[in-house]
């Protein structure tokens, strides 16, 4: 069965059937081609598939596509402006090596978006406290903490 | 030391932007014109005779392309033993083992097609360990090895041996000697991005295959043997390596849903898409190997170590791979972590119904170096001598020729067994109790730092090419699977040749365009990519400079005639010769000459210069190669004995933990790594480095732990698999790098890849016993575990 969805991604708006049982995440990936969402587990354990739906930070691989309706969706791609110019978050994640294979960094970011924009000053606990969903194996999170201090340091979260 | 421009900055990664904007493309991005997607049907017993295969329905299902069992392809023989096939016939050995494959119009009609999959078997008993396997009444796994030679056991026929000093005179000379059995469990590498590939076909039999790998030229010979079997012999394979989503030894072997996905491509004409679902990572990617040790090490009065014994039995798993050879690099801590004058090494690997296991990060060295570690801390409160005092008066110095046969050319270990005390205030916390339960441990490590010779070649080539912009592409065999080879790289070219790092791009990994290289490992791929930049760097600044010598003196004039300059005869710019010119910074200029702007090219004006002159050679190319073998030896396995690598990196980490004792649980305080890294490359990519192999030594002291039953893995998933989350933590860490600058490294530097996850768990564990008192001997160090040992602790006081 396929349904019809409208809802706003990263300040367009899209409407587009899709089948019913479709996670968000196949719905960015598969239908409308954007790839910087990653899928690394499918059971909302590990964070990668992290987009801010209304601002929140939720794994879209646990939401379904019906609830997406009327929604303004963030993703990875959001955050780049047209002209390939970093969001501070992104520059920060660049210049404290917040990242390594990268694959769960899109995740890392989306999340990080939404802390900052909750708490613009956390502590290294609450950051550390805040980024348990998103799991990364390269790293050991030093230097994606130090990044987030970074970024919040300069106070501007994307899209501020 | 050499100063530098660029080497040792904190430089970001030169890829960084476009996996941080989402842009990076893994395999799971990638797709084909007419792709289709494979699945695999995997056993359902860990040890069962295979009675028949139904696949009349799955093939009957709309959108099936195509349904293969072992009776439908040539048989496609692997592994490091040529022990496995590509589907298995006749009996399954392990869960992992591929009965059937699918290729379908989508993954859904695939899956749903190998759940129609039939498979009748008949069960075998199955072993579980080494002590079932080595069972004289055990169940053989293999009846014939790799060549169809005939099996009585199922030792794996491996062998890896060392006997060196006078053993039984050195027993009796020791004045302490402690004994321990120690076990490490299986655990996954984890990689965020999971396996895949996509393998196609021409339309004249050559195959590109776009695979998550580390060692795209041992595939391009193992796929090629592939082709062989299937009748295109002299076809050329591809392997395209794709952005990796971390790899940490997973893909050090070629797997069986490549080969699979090869034979689905083959037999559909369309390219075939093979990707992992995390569970199946979990259940049907290899793990690190489990181990068990028995280990004894004596000590005379002053602590001087006088012998080691190590006897190291591994559970292999179902079939070999490279993974089979961690023996050889524990000879390397086994004989070489500390002076010892006397040592035994002797290692027994077990074929069993697990499912096989394979490389991850340290390769045997944190196994062994977990045993040793903590053994020399229960020997030094057996010798009634401070744990940093005996690895202090036992430390390797510069210059030692190991009983293995290492070339010990520097070695920074007593300045990093200082600087860690130092910074934890050893002598301050150290067998000090508290109110609360804390102590402070510290292990030491050492480990190849300029490769690691376990195959005939151990070497790298590069590929240097300019373009008429100054700019510099990159071709090399390794691959940067988040480490940040790239990053060094870009540093060590840009220096080497004299160009800013953003002028460095360095091509996606191809066998097609990349010179071969032995594969991304042991910490060798900066260390070999350096060495053969370096090399080729030169030929092309020689070659740049002989160039310049014919146009310099019609540049230099233009910049005047830019400048509306005259030229103040200050010095002679029309009979500058080669040897005179430098270039930095993407810069020629000639340093004897006054500081004068019209002296000074831009690389790519001359060489657009150089393009177009006659004299200095039309159209000159300027590419160099340089392919760098390092002095190092393949060692006889038989004796233990050979200088595997080009030089040994050192270190040491230092913990303080408290301990609830009512819980068991275990709460790092605080982590210090102070490690010998020869030089600092990129200082951002290094500090990763070691942060994230700490972090995995975290994991490995305290959480992790493939559960099985009867060969069935348990846990295969981030919800039972618990690997640290950034809350886990929680703790500062502290890094420090020791600069001993290696002759043989480039620009004095070794590997380091490996070397953060190294040494741990022994210090956690050594920390743990100072701050309560009970010796941990099997990881993970659960609260269970710890409970336990206090309990036992009571009931003996």
């Amino acid at each position: 069965m396929t349904i019809e969805v409208s809802f706003e991604l990263n300040g367009f708006g899209v409407e587009v059937d899709v089948e019913a049982h479709l996670r968000l995440l196949d719905l960015l990936r598969d239908v409308l081609g954007e790839t910087g969402t990653k899928e690394a587990c499918g059971e909302g354990e590990c964070g990668a598939c992290t987009v801010l739906v209304d601002g929140r930070a939720v794994n879209s691989c646990l939401f379904p596509v019906g609830e997406v309706g009327g929604a303004a969706v963030t993703t990875i791609e959001g955050l780049t402006a047209l002209n390939g110019q970093a969001s501070s978050i992104q520059k920060a994640f660049l210049d404290h090596g917040g990242t390594q294979c990268g694959f769960c960094a899109p995740g890392m970011i989306m999340t990080t978006a939404a802390l900052l924009a909750e708490n613009p000053h956390p502590t290294v606990s609450e950051i550390r406290q805040s980024l348990t969903g998103n799991l990364c194996r390269c790293t050991g999170y030093y230097q994606i903490v130090e990044a987030i201090q970074a970024a919040a340091r300069v106070g501007q979260v994307a899209g501020s | 030391m050499t100063e530098y421009s660029y080497i040792g900055t904190e430089a970001p990664r030169p890829e960084g932007a476009d996996k941080l904007g989402g842009k990076a493309r893994y395999i799971n991005d990638i797709s084909r014109p007419g792709m289709l997607y494979g699945k695999i049907k995997f056993s359902d017993h860990a040890h069962a005779l295979i009675k028949g295969i139904d696949t009349a329905e799955a093939r009957a299902l709309p959108g099936v392309r195509a349904v293969i069992t072992a009776e439908d392809v040539p048989e496609v023989r692997y592994g490091f033993l040529a022990d496995n096939v590509a589907l298995k016939t006749g009996k399954v050995r392990q869960y992992r083992d591929e009965v059937a494959a699918v290729a379908a119009i989508s993954p859904q009609i695939a899956q749903e097609a190998v759940d129609l999959i039939r498979v009748e078997y008949e069960p075998l008993p199955g072993v579980f360990s080494p002590q079932e396997a080595m069972a004289d009444d055990a169940p053989l796994i293999h009846e014939k090895d790799g060549r169809g030679n005939s099996l009585t056991t199922n030792l794996v026929p491996l062998r890896c041996v060392h006997h060196s000093g006078d053993l039984e005179a050195a027993r009796s000379a020791s004045a302490h000697i402690t004994e321990g059995e120690f076990t490490v469990p299986r655990i996954q590498q984890a990689c965020l991005g999971t396996a895949g590939c996509i393998a196609e076909f021409d339309l004249k039999g050559n195959l590109t295959i776009t695979a998550k790998t580390q060692i795209p030229f041992l595939a391009q010979r193992d796929f090629t043997r592939t082709l062989e079997t299937l009748g295109l012999k002299g076809r050329n394979v591809r392997v395209i390596v794709p952005a990796l989503g971390g790899a940490f030894g997973s893909g050090l072997d070629t797997h069986g849903y490549e080969y699979i996905s090869i034979l689905l491509a083959w037999r559909t004409g369309k390219p075939v898409k093979i990707l992992y679902s995390r569970a199946e990572e979990f259940s049907y990617l290899s793990p690190r190997q489990s181990a068990h040790f028995l280990i004894r090490q004596g000590c005379d009065r002053d602590g001087k170590l006088t012998f080691r014994e190590i006897e190291v039995t591994q559970d292999n798993g179902a079939y070999g791979s490279w993974g089979a050879t961690y023996p050889n690099v524990m000879l390397v801590a086994a004989t070489s972590l500390y002076r010892v004058p006397a040592i035994s090494f002797n290692s027994t690997i077990v074929y069993t119904n697990n499912t096989y296991c394979q490389a991850m990060r340290g390769y045997g060295n944190p196994e062994v170096t977990w045993a040793i570690e903590s053994s020399i801390d229960d020997l030094a409160a057996k010798a009634g001598i401070d744990p940093y005092e005996m690895r202090r008066i036992n430390s390797n110095e510069p210059g030692d020729l190991t009983p293995m046969g290492l070339d010990l050319k520097t070695c920074g270990l007593k300045g990093c067994l200082d600087a860690t005390a130092d910074r934890l205030d050893w002598s301050a916390t150290r067998g000090k109790h508290p109110e609360r339960p804390r102590g402070v441990g510290m292990a030491g490590l050492i480990n190849v730092g300029g490769g690691g010779k376990i195959y005939r070649s151990d070497g790298s080539g590069i590929i240097l090419k300019l373009d008429d912009y100054g700019n510099v592409n990159v071709s090399y065999g390794g691959v940067e699977m988040g480490q940040g080879l790239h990053s060094a790289l870009t540093l060590m070219v840009a220096e080497s040749l004299g160009v800013k790092p953003e002028s460095v791009i360095i091509n996606q990994t191809d066998t097609a365009t990349s010179p071969w290289d032995v594969g991304t490992h042991a910490s060798r791929g900066a260390f070999m990519a350096g060495n053969a930049a370096i090399g080729a760097a030169k030929k092309l600044r020689e070659r740049i400079f002989t160039a310049a010598e014919k146009v310099y003196p019609e540049v230099v004039d233009q910049n005047l005639a830019r400048l509306g300059e005259s030229w103040p005869d200050e010095f002679d710019f029309r009979s500058v010769t080669r040897d005179q010119f430098d270039l930095k910074d993407g810069w020629l200029s000639v340093p004897d000459a006054p500081d004068r702007p019209w002296l000074r090219v831009e690389l790519g004006r001359l060489l657009r210069a150089i393009h177009f002159s006659e004299e200095a050679g039309l159209g000159t190319i300027f590419t160099e190669e340089s392919f760098y073998e390092p002095p190092t030896e393949l060692p006889d396995w038989e004796k233990g004995y050979g200088n595997m690598s080009a030089n040994y990196a050192f270190g040491v980490q230092g913990v303080e933990v408290e301990v609830d004792e009512d819980t068991g649980e275990v709460t790092i305080l605080r982590l210090v790594a102070v490690t010998d890294v020869g030089r600092v490359l990129s200082l951002q990519a290094l500090k990763g480095q070691m942060y994230g192999g700490v972090a995995q030594g975290v994991g490995y002291a305290l959480y992790e732990e493939i559960k099985t039953e009867s060969g069935r893995i348990l846990n295969p998933g981030f919800t039972d698999y618990k690997m640290p989350s950034a809350a886990d933590l929680d703790f500062p860490m502290e890094l420090e790098f020791i600069e001993t600058n290696d002759p043989t490294g480039p620009f004095g530097a070794k590997g380091a890849g490996e070397l953060g996850m190294v040494p741990t768990a022994p210090a956690v564990a050594n920390a743990i016993y100072d701050a309560v008192g009970v010796r941990i001997h099997d990881l993970p160090i659960t609260p269970e575990k710890v409970l336990k040992a206090l309990q036992s602790r009571k009931v003996l006081s």
